[in-house]
């Protein structure tokens, strides 16, 4: 089985040279539709729901992306792949978890029609009301809810609406399932219960539609926390979280949903959890981020290469918790220089831990101070958002501020 | 001789935590009169009673309140027929027992009207701007018009309003100008909340509307501190609590019902139960008599009214309002409407309810049309009237709507004040660092688009 997706330009990294340009044009700004799925039954999209995906691109749809998205590439030895977006990589992998599992069962806010971002679309028809389903509107009751259920033998795939709305499911995520196998002395455990939420910037989703809470989750031991970059890695690592017998979240950018779209492979397939992947190879500062920023670092090191002549080796985290120290510690030692860039807060944000362990790793041989490039310590507001996010150009001064030490 | 004890006295007067044997005659445990059928209907007495003895202990246990019975008996969910729906008007606006009709002045109803009216224009423009990309996202009130106005219209302007996000014709009422809506919406450097929240989310501390917060529920708990609140300070201020039949389902929502009857505060909650969250029917979010129903379990006075009829809204909140001021008791309204419109602009509600359910409500049962024939009936009202008002509201509204879009962002930096009182040196090294930013990389950004403040930003 293969483990780690190759980045599109691997024949260039192979070559121990960049590609300027990329080979293939950006997919930026292009709404994909269901129709340009084929017509793989698990994922058949009628007109209706054509027409419901067209109003409801309202939270995926970028007025003005902050990033120019690199769709990853699979090996044709892969096999058979079909054309999907990530809320439809998602949706396959759900698909996949029902059909192979007799006990997975899928439940959340609006989840029944197909949920609001239609990552569930067909799933009720296809597989039963007792199997994808409605609860009431409380996402506390979510998360015990599945707990119990994991508990009991079921493997949970729980949809949190939004990010943003995790936060009254606190205590039992934190309190419960984090801590349920070490309390019971592996008496019991919930391991096989997934959270989904969506999560990030979007271009207007100001503070309630926007944020990035996978630092809070961080600090909590006993969680699995995982974002992927896109479709083809959303499909593998959500299968992996789903049969992990750790209690997973798995945060999706939700400006990708539609975006980030990829010849997903049709078959059953599962990517390591805690392995982060290099994107691009680099000699002179490694830039590190997950989920969407993966594409903004991407760009900054196109920056970097044609306005200061650097290479910047790109590293996409992956996993949050339990994170790759090995292969950011690697990295560091070869570049000597470390810019991290998040959505979330400077503020204890995850780009803090792993500052504070890279310096005391890699200490000789840093060459700068290590960069963090962030949202502010503010609340995500709506019309500052081109202010407040990492963009490329504040993520380019970092890399400059880190050469230039 | 045996004392048949009910579940009927038990609400009479369980609704102030104490328990009072049948017969009780202390005014404040009497029947409420806003509901009228409410004792005779609710109960079918025979299904469930405790008995006890004449002159026999009652059960001593902390917290118990009825008596002792020797039947193995479960209660029942369906023990009551259910809270019935109060109304004061039919359909066609004709008032149905006279001495319910509140009587209000021809200008007030007129300006009730107005009020509804110039909302749905609003709202019409809003969304198709929306449409055009104009604004980011919008939500209508269609459909909701008279839960909104009919409770406003009976409260005083300085009580205390918590929304949720659908009740924008409160602040209608209270005088929130077109202006102040439009500059919200487009997060403008008017905008009172400094173009920092998605359209929608107004507030104003003058009009005593506390400003929207997206998160669900949370506005409940925190509407029943500010009653306490206002309990002590004795000023006679009641609050009002505004949330969906959705929202009910929030752990807030047991906390703010539970603290409102044991703290015993000034507080009318108001479910807006409009069938729907987001894709949610009500059989699949609650099971049980309602919002309404969960009332006399919390020790609340409740009722239902009808939601499209405007005075029946008024009577129900004016009554509450009353009595939680007067006799410092949480009450309960549930108002059934119904979602006319989409959720948001990012919901397209066809996909799980029928164009036809749809149009029946807004055809038939519209809670403007409502009020409009009862202006009729009376002679307030005519075809030139409500064209005049017609064209009146939209050139009014497009107007504004004009006004708003010509205005420039707030100042960026204005992104880094009100996190705390005073900036804290950390934020404003990151200001420092973003004014530096631009300096060298200004072209990137937007800044044409923002204004740029007069006075410091700290």
């Amino acid at each position: 089985m293969w483990s780690h997706v190759t980045p599109r330009c691997v024949q260039c990294i192979k070559n121990k040279s960049f590609v300027r340009p990329f080979h293939k044009p950006s997919f930026q700004g292009k709404s994909s539709t269901a129709s340009q799925v084929s017509n793989r039954k698990q994922i058949t999209v009628g007109p209706l729901q054509n027409r419901i995906s067209n109003v409801l691109q309202q939270w995926t749809r970028s007025y003005s992306a902050h990033f120019t998205y690199v769709p990853d590439t699979v090996p044709s030895s892969e096999g058979e792949t079909v054309r999907m977006n990530l809320f439809q990589a998602v949706n396959n992998a759900m698909d996949i978890a029902l059909a192979s599992d007799p006990t997975a069962i899928i439940f959340g806010e609006d989840v029944a029609f197909g949920g609001v971002f239609r990552c569930t679309l067909n799933l009720q028809e296809k597989h039963g009301k007792d199997r994808v389903f409605n609860t009431p509107l409380c996402e506390q009751g979510i998360a015990g809810f599945g707990i119990g259920a994991a508990v009991a033998g079921a493997t949970v795939i729980a949809e949190m609406q939004f990010a943003d709305y995790i936060f009254p499911a606190f205590d039992q995520i934190v309190n419960e399932a984090a801590k349920f196998r070490y309390r019971c002395g592996n008496e019991f455990d919930c391991g096989r219960l997934t959270f989904r939420a969506p999560c990030g910037a979007v271009g207007h989703g100001a503070l309630y539609h926007s944020q990035s809470p996978e630092a809070y989750f961080a600090h909590t031991p006993g969680l699995k926390i995982v974002m992927p970059r896109g479709a083809v890695k959303a499909k593998g690592l959500l299968l992996s979280c789903i049969r992990s017998n750790d209690p997973c979240i798995f945060f999706e950018p939700k400006i990708l949903y539609r975006s980030a779209v990829e010849q997903v492979p049709t078959r059953d397939y599962e990517l390591p959890i805690g392995k982060a992947d290099i994107l691009l190879e680099g000699e002179n500062v490694t830039l590190l981020g997950w989920g969407t920023q993966v594409h903004v670092l991407r760009e900054v090191a196109q920056l970097a290469q044609d306005r200061l002549n650097v290479t910047c080796e790109v590293i996409d985290l992956v996993t949050i918790q339990p994170w790759d120290r090995e292969t950011i510690y690697n990295s560091v030692v070869k570049t000597g220089r470390l810019v991290i860039a998040h959505e979330a807060p400077l503020n204890c944000g995850l780009g803090a831990e792993i500052a504070a362990s890279v310096q005391k790793e890699c200490f000789l041989n840093l060459e700068a101070p290590i960069q963090r490039v962030t949202g502010h310590d503010t609340p995500f507001p709506h019309v500052f958002e081109p202010f407040y996010i990492p963009d490329k150009w504040r993520c380019l001064e970092a890399v400059r501020a880190a050469v230039e030490f | 001789m045996r004392k048949v004890t009910t579940i009927n006295s038990i609400l009479r007067c369980c609704s102030n935590g104490k328990y009072l044997p049948l017969g009780c005659t202390r005014p404040s445990h009497k029947v409420s009169p806003v509901l009228p059928a409410f004792s005779s209907q609710l109960i079918r007495i025979r299904s469930y009673s405790t008995v006890t003895p004449e002159g026999e202990d009652r059960p001593e246990f902390p917290g118990a309140k009825s008596g002792w019975t020797d039947r193995l008996e479960f209660v029942k969910s369906d023990l009551y027929d259910g809270i019935p729906v109060y109304r004061v008007m039919d359909r066609e606006g004709k008032v149905l027992q006279e001495d319910e009709d509140p009587k209000l002045p021809e200008e007030m109803i007129v300006q009730m009207y107005r009020s509804m009216t110039l909302l749905n224009t609003m709202d019409k423009i809003l969304y198709e701007s929306q449409r055009q990309g104009r604004i980011s996202f919008y939500m209508t009130n269609y459909g909701e018009e008279g839960t909104h106005v009919g409770s406003a219209a009976a409260l005083n302007p300085d009580d205390m309003v918590f929304g949720q996000y659908r009740e924008s014709g409160v602040l209608m009422w209270r005088g929130f100008t077109l202006d102040n809506f439009m500059n919200q919406c487009y997060g403008n450097e008017l905008d009172l909340g400094k173009g920092r929240q998605m359209p929608v989310h107004y507030g104003s501390k003058d009009l005593g509307f506390v400003t929207i917060s997206s998160p669900l529920g949370t506005q409940m708990p925190q509407a029943v501190g500010a009653a306490y609140a206002f309990k002590r300070a004795q000023k006679g201020q009641c609050v009002i609590c505004y949330f969906g039949e959705g929202a009910a389902s929030e752990g807030d929502a047991h906390a703010a019902f539970n603290f409102s009857a044991t703290l015993e505060c000034p507080i009318i909650f108001f479910c807006r139960n409009n069938g729907y969250a987001i894709s949610t029917p009500t059989s699949e979010q609650y099971r049980g008599d309602g919002i309404a129903g969960r009332g006399p379990a919390y020790g609340l006075l409740s009722i239902r009214v009808d939601g499209n009829d405007t005075l029946a809204v008024y009577n129900a909140t004016k009554r509450a309002r009353e009595m939680a001021v007067k006799e410092n008791r949480p009450v309960l309204i549930e108002a059934m409407t119904y979602r006319i419109g989409h959720h948001s602009t990012s919901d397209d509600s066809s996909a799980y309810r029928s164009v036809d359910e749809v149009r029946f409500w807004d055809s038939t049962d519209h809670p403007i049309s409502r009020l409009r024939n009862y202006m009729l009936n009376h002679g307030w009202w005519n075809d030139d009237k409500e064209q005049e008002w017609k064209k009146k509201s939209k050139t009014a509204v497009m107007e504004a709507f004009a006004r708003a879009e010509k205005k420039l962002k707030p100042d960026w930096r204005l992104m880094f004040t009100d996190v705390y009182e005073q900036m804290t040196p950390d934020l404003k090294q990151q200001l420092q660092g973003m004014e530096d930013h631009l300096k060298k990389y200004g072209d990137h950004y937007p800044l044409k688009n923002y204004a740029k403040s007069n006075s410091p930003i700290e």
